[in-house]
């Protein structure tokens, strides 16, 4: 797909701050920079020092800024972020790492009785600058508990953040972004993605995407979603990998006429309700694909912000292409359950072909 | 075989506490007492919806808190430790606030008053005792602040204990595990809580050096706490502290104890009063006399009624609160919902 990207973009190999690498050195390299930055900021997980982490993101990091800024913990989730909390009480800018997905359920009471109300608890006294760093999402044929789509439930607790890159150039400012924040963010990293490259452009968060050629990108802003291809028909509304993926969708699409437009809504909390109604009022048609579970998804929250926004001017209901309500499947099956290319095209087709009865 | 962990020899402040300090143990015991039996009298009034007295354990947590370095520690309660926010000159109208449910943190400013916010979930602060510690490791002071944790029997089957007290030994980190072991996890004795009797023995397994004490004598508390501080601050790493104390009362004002456990059962159990052996010692030592115990007396119901006053008088928080206190940087959704409320309210 990055070869796609790098088409749609254009990006010039004359610019000298612009990079292509995987998405893996660009949250490594952004890491990097934010401990050069931030003296008070550290990084620590289940063997993110010596080894540099099971994927790699904190490769050589424990080298270059010593053992206290990065270091391993013993392999228990709920005291990595619960330790999280007190070097944050201390006035550090911890970035800790939950290894897989699946093993964030551990430290469910750390990150939704803890993490997210201190702030709140101690009346703003006590703010939680934390960046929890998870691979997220499936597709790499793991082992059980290592292919979880948690973002519905990170986005319904109060005080919380949510974030998920779908691109090498989003991973690296975004994650330099959210380290900054004084509030808890949770990063999701779509692990199927870590060794797909593209351009970053390292001195700009600006994209240099051909809607930002022609004037209309909202890329630049780092707090909401981003067109990453701009289209006349209909919107198709993604995030973490799946915004690759209704890119291949969007080009097969094309050579039957159909102009689709996709929507990275990078930000899961807060979901940026304009750019939906932007885009979708100029489309009239919607369709959210995520690999979570249907059944109270982010979708349905997606859903509903466009049906407030743009119900008159709707030409179908908001279609969900999404995984099942079912337990992650092995690897074997993974394939059925993420939305794959031709399910998204019969959500599609059904909106599309929707007559009002 | 491996060897018992054992504390570092203490420093040379471990000097015996002067007649002065034996007093002021004494007041802050006396103001505790009134101040704890008050509030469930406040409750039984409609003053405030509930509290969790400490009845039983004035010593336990006036003679650790007194311990505390309020220009380098910062402790982390649950919310039982009324006599340790006290002990340590917190704002006691503040600290009482969270039973009037105005805040559930507590009014009190935690960074000033090195005194985390109120915790409701058993041993979910212990972590953030570690995490707190192993900050002062990374900035490199010497004679480092050390975080001391508080937490009960009950408690001490969390998870988060076990990880809290892994993670402690592992990174060295000054921290104090103080644990109050007064019988009782709501309905449940220590006996059906805590395998093998004793929390303090499950120290030796991290390689942390634990010492049990009489929970009910404040002088003790203290020099344990004392000791157990000095260690800390020297990097030697965490020490467990387990003061076997009594709750005398329920586990809240909404607890029935004849439920669980009978009268005689109690007598029995809950063994000398702290406050009043206490008194006895300073006489038999010469340290007080009675015109000093009813000073004190009077001192302590001159500040319930100080603090009772000023309970009174606490009205409401504004709700704007609700929603501007979630964030440092507010979400859009948030701030519309901040606007809606206010309209449909009509606050605005």
């Amino acid at each position: 797909m990055s070869e796609t990207i790098t088409a749609l973009t254009g990006t010039g190999e004359t610019d000298a701050n612009v990079q292509h690498m995987s998405m893996q050195l660009a949250l490594n390299r952004a890491l990097d920079e934010i401990l050069a930055d931030n003296p008070k900021s550290v990084i620590f997980g289940e063997d993110c020092g010596r080894l540099g982490g099971v994927f790699r993101i904190t490769d050589g990091l424990q080298s270059k800024h010593g053992e206290d800024r990065v270091f391993d913990t013993p392999l228990a989730e709920s005291g990595i972020l619960g330790m999280s909390v007190g070097l944050a009480m201390a006035g550090f800018h911890p970035i800790p790492e939950v290894q897989f997905d699946g093993f964030a359920y551990p430290a469910i009471n750390q990150i939704v009785c803890q993490i997210a109300r201190m702030n709140y608890r101690s009346r703003g006294t006590l703010p939680m600058p934390i960046t929890l760093r998870v691979p997220s999402f499936g597709g790499i044929r793991a082992p059980e508990h290592h292919g979880e789509s948690l973002e519905a439930l990170f986005a319904h607790v109060p005080g919380l953040k949510v974030v998920s890159p779908a691109t090498p150039h989003d991973a690296y400012h975004l994650l330099k972004y959210a380290a900054t924040r004084p509030d808890p963010v949770i990063f999701m990293e779509p692990k199927s993605r870590y060794w797909q490259k593209g351009p970053v452009n390292l001195a700009s968060a600006d994209m240099d995407t051909a809607a930002h050629d022609a004037g209309t990108d909202s890329g630049g802003n780092l707090t909401g979603a981003r067109v990453v291809r701009e289209g006349r028909h209909l919107t198709l509304v993604a995030w973490g990998a799946m915004v690759a993926r209704c890119l291949q969708v969007a080009e097969l699409a094309a050579e039957d006429g159909i102009d689709v437009e996709v929507l990275d809504l990078r930000w899961l909390k807060p979901i940026d309700a304009e750019a939906l109604a932007t885009s979708v009022g100029k489309t009239r048609r919607a369709v959210v694909v995520h690999e979570a579970p249907l059944t109270s998804g982010l979708g349905a929250e997606v859903a509903q912000l466009i049906t407030q926004s743009c119900f008159a001017t709707l030409k179908a209901p908001v279609e969900r292409v999404t995984g099942f309500d079912v337990p992650y499947p092995s690897g074997d099956l993974e394939d059925e359950y993420i939305p794959n290319i031709d399910r998204i095209l019969f959500g599609i087709q059904r909106v599309l072909e929707y007559r009002r009865g | 075989m491996t060897t018992e962990p054992v504390l570092a020899a203490v420093d040379d402040d471990a000097a015996p506490l002067t007649h002065h300090q034996l007093r002021e143990l004494y007041t802050l015991m006396a103001a505790v007492r009134h101040l704890d039996t008050a509030a469930v009298a406040w409750q039984r009034q409609g003053i405030i919806p509930g509290y969790a007295p400490e009845l039983g354990q004035e010593a336990a947590q006036v003679g650790s808190g007194y311990a505390v370095d309020r220009s380098r520690d910062f402790v982390f309660p649950t919310y039982r430790e009324m006599g340790v926010a006290r002990a340590m000159g917190l704002d006691m109208v503040g600290y009482m606030s969270t039973h009037k449910a105005t805040w559930h943190g507590g009014m009190y400013n935690p960074l000033e008053s090195r005194f985390a916010p109120i915790q409701a979930v058993v041993a979910g602060s212990v972590l953030h005792a570690v995490g707190w510690a192993h900050g002062q490791t990374l900035s490199g002071a010497p004679e480092m602040g050390v975080a001391m944790t508080y937490f009960g029997d009950g408690a001490s089957s969390q998870g988060d204990v076990h990880e809290a007290m892994n993670f402690a030994a592992v990174m060295k980190a000054p921290v104090v595990f103080f644990i109050q072991n007064n019988g009782w996890a709501i309905s449940v004795p220590t006996e059906r809580q805590v395998a093998g009797g004793s929390v303090a023995a499950r120290a030796a397994g991290y390689g942390i050096p634990s010492l049990q004490v009489d929970g009910n004598d404040v002088v003790a508390v203290f020099e344990a706490t004392r000791s157990a501080f000095a260690h800390c601050r020297a990097g030697n790493g965490p020490v467990v502290i387990e003061a076997m104390t009594y709750r005398r009362g329920p586990h809240s004002t909404a607890d029935d104890p004849g439920r669980y456990r009978t009268l005689d059962e109690e007598r029995l159990g809950a063994g000398e009063d702290p406050l009043e052996r206490f008194r006895q010692r300073l006489l038999a030592d010469g340290v007080a006399d009675e015109a000093f115990f009813m000073e004190a007396q009077r001192l302590a119901e001159e500040e319930e009624e100080a603090v009772r006053a000023g309970i009174e008088v606490l009205g409401p928080r504004p709700g704007a609160e609700m929603f501007s206190l979630v964030f440092q940087e507010p979400t859009p959704t948030l701030q519309s919902q901040a606007t809606a409320w206010r309209e449909e309210s009509e606050h605005v």
